[in-house]
């Protein structure tokens, strides 16, 4: 087969690598297609995804967010009731509660993960010996199911810790911290850090251990110890990691939902309700149409609050 | 939302990093720089109770006969091991079905996962000045603002319209939930392969179709591995979206069963403990068994 024209794509002065890539993907199709027409078999990868995506992902925010404006049950009759959702939602104590509970435990959960995870992070990129063991130990959690954890802590929490508490006397623990409506969640983040500490660990870990050993080196030699060293040098060259872990865990624990299941059901009373549980028990309660204006009013608030996070990396990128 | 991230590091690139390093080489590598920190050492084995204690707990309740796990701090090692607790819990759980149910949702959803999304990232990689691939893949990036309880509600009606309120619709929700993220991982890794490699086969008559197959899709295996292990654990510990979608109770996954024993006043602990551990154990013992690659598949996802 003779190539006529496929010495001009690659002779195109070109400084950017991804310009040069595509002149040369384009110089490929050339030579086999000499029409630039694309191949159909590229369609036959993308279109049934496309339509899967389309049916389990756009439909249901779709249809999600036309029931928002009515008044439908989840069964049975229903018509247009305009913004009357949204309104009620933003008098509904309940809900507004489940938002503060929400949006707290969220950034608790996502200060104290951090917190633990750089400690840990820290501790497995010292000098220990059993290294690959030790972090095989504190990585267990990760691939642990979350219900069934949430489950054994319940009993830890309800039965165990009580009655270790009693023999020592110490009265404030004497009784279930799940049952005290002013510290049952204390328990939920507990358990969320327990089960998501390892994950951010693995990115923190991955940030130190992009730190040149040199540094180190250079800095040991000026005569800094080992807590300076960690202030001075890996603390603020792992600020990134910072910013990408507190990114995937904000949104993250905005959701959830099977942990305070297992712990607390959402009690005592609704103390512990996330939104998430009060959006699923739309179907359950006979307040479908009220819950999808809810879950629209979730939405936008994770879309600002991601678009917020979004531009800060930017911002981050740059200084970096 | 990924993209700007593998930016920030260009210098990571998975497994290496985070492969342990070997004690002994570095330890003849700086005879005199390397010194054991015995303290740290010491401080990390305590901490490490945390995760070890919930554990032991689980396992020596799942032993206990019924008045001994009602009794004490449940810290003791059982008297009397009750083997029998296991094959008790079972039954009750119908384990076989549960298992079954929760291994098919992961493997149609690993298998899925992958595939699509590879197909996918290759598609829009390598048509990207066409104007309906780069719609396509901002389409697809937007459904990662899109926060999983909107769409619930209206899911568990359609499942149910078109029939598919079992394992299989689980299973196909979890590959398009996943579509954003693992094509986006697959187009990071898709970017540093170089096209020559594609050149070669195509000069020598291979299809669209079987570079991929044949050339393509091999060398994205590190990837895959991350993919598919993200896939793996993300399905096989799924609460939410069995619980919510699969109506026929016969066909719950082992997560799910496990409310079994969430009753208010008839609460055996021993089962309860037994049918957990069993829950928990083909995900532990596929860790211990394959902790290195787990750990490199997973620390190339997380700073991508």
């Amino acid at each position: 087969m003779t190539v006529p024209a496929d010495v001009s794509a690659p002779e195109m002065p070109s400084t950017d690598k991804k310009k040069n890539r595509k002149a040369s993907t384009l110089a490929v199709a050339q030579q086999l297609r000499p029409s630039r027409k694309v191949d159909p078999t590229y369609y036959w990868m993308i279109i049934p995804v496309l339509l899967l995506f389309a049916l389990f992902s756009t439909v249901p925010a779709v249809i999600g967010g036309f029931f928002s404006f009515t008044n439908y049950a989840g069964y049975g009759d229903w018509k247009m009731v305009g913004l009357r959702n949204f309104q009620n939602i933003f008098t509904d104590p309940e809900i507004l509660a489940s938002y503060a509970f929400t949006f707290f435990f969220a950034i608790v959960a996502t200060i104290t993960v951090n917190v633990v995870a750089l400690l840990l992070a820290l501790g497995l990129n010292s000098r220990i010996k059993w290294k690959t063991g030790i972090r095989g130990i504190y990585f267990i959690p990760m691939v642990l199911s979350g219900l069934i954890i949430a489950y054994v802590f319940n009993y830890l929490f309800s039965n165990t810790v009580p009655t270790i508490a009693d023999s020592l006397g110490i009265a404030p623990l004497a009784t279930s911290i799940l049952a005290n409506e002013h510290w049952a969640w204390a328990a939920i983040v507990f358990v969320t850090v327990w089960q998501a500490a390892p994950g951010a660990t693995i990115i923190y870990l991955a940030g130190l251990q992009s730190i040149s050993p040199d540094l180190f080196e250079a800095a040991s030699l000026d005569g800094a110890g080992a807590w300076r060293q960690v202030r001075s040098i890996s603390l603020p060259l792992i600020a990134g990691y910072v910013v990408i872990n507190i990114i995937l865990g904000f949104k993250g624990y905005l959701g959830t939902y099977e942990i305070i299941v297992a712990l607390t059901g959402g009690g005592p009373g609704t103390a512990t309700q996330s939104v998430a549980m009060r959006i699923f028990s739309g179907f359950a309660g006979g307040d479908y149409s009220y819950q999808m204006a809810n879950a629209i009013i979730f939405f936008i608030i994770t879309l600002i609050i991601s678009l917020l996070q979004l531009q800060i990396l930017r911002r981050r990128e740059v200084s970096l | 939302m990924t993209t700007p991230l593998t930016e920030l590091q260009p210098e990571l690139h998975g497994p290496a990093q985070l492969d342990v390093p070997r004690p002994t080489k570095i330890r003849r590598m700086n005879r005199e720089g390397y010194k054991i920190n015995w303290w740290m050492t010491a401080l990390m084995l305590v901490a490490s109770l945390t995760i070890l204690v919930p554990l032991y707990f689980t396992i020596s309740m799942a032993l206990k006969s019924p008045e001994q796990a009602a009794s004490g701090t449940g810290f003791a090692w059982p008297t009397d091991p009750q083997w029998g607790n296991f094959g008790q819990a079972f039954e009750m759980t119908n384990y076989p079905a549960a298992f079954m149910s929760t291994a098919f949702i992961t493997v149609i959803s690993v298998l899925g996962a992958l595939g699509a999304s590879s197909m996918v990232a290759y598609a829009i990689v390598r048509n990207w000045d066409r104007k309906f691939f780069r719609l396509s893949y901002i389409y697809l990036l937007s459904a990662m603002f899109v926060p999983f309880p909107v769409v619930i509600l209206p899911l568990i009606k359609q499942t149910a319209m078109f029939g598919i309120d079992n394992p299989l619709g689980v299973a196909f929700i979890h590959i398009v939930g996943g579509i954003s993220f693992n094509s986006l991982l697959f187009i990071a890794f898709l970017k540093s392969i170089p096209i020559e490699l594609e050149e070669a086969a195509r000069l020598d008559g291979a299809s669209t179709w079987q570079t991929f197959r044949k050339v393509i899709f091999p060398l994205l295996a590190p990837m895959s591995a991350t993919v598919g292990i993200f896939a793996f654990l993300g399905s096989w510990n799924d609460f939410l979206l069995p619980q919510m979608l699969i109506a026929d109770p016969a066909l719950q996954t082992l997560p799910v069963v496990q409310q079994l024993f969430q009753g208010q006043f008839n609460t055996n602990y021993s089962l309860a403990f037994a049918s957990y551990l069993m829950a928990l154990a083909p995900t532990l013992l596929v860790y211990l068994f394959a902790q290195r690659w787990i750990m490199s598949g997973v620390m190339r996802g997380a700073v991508k």
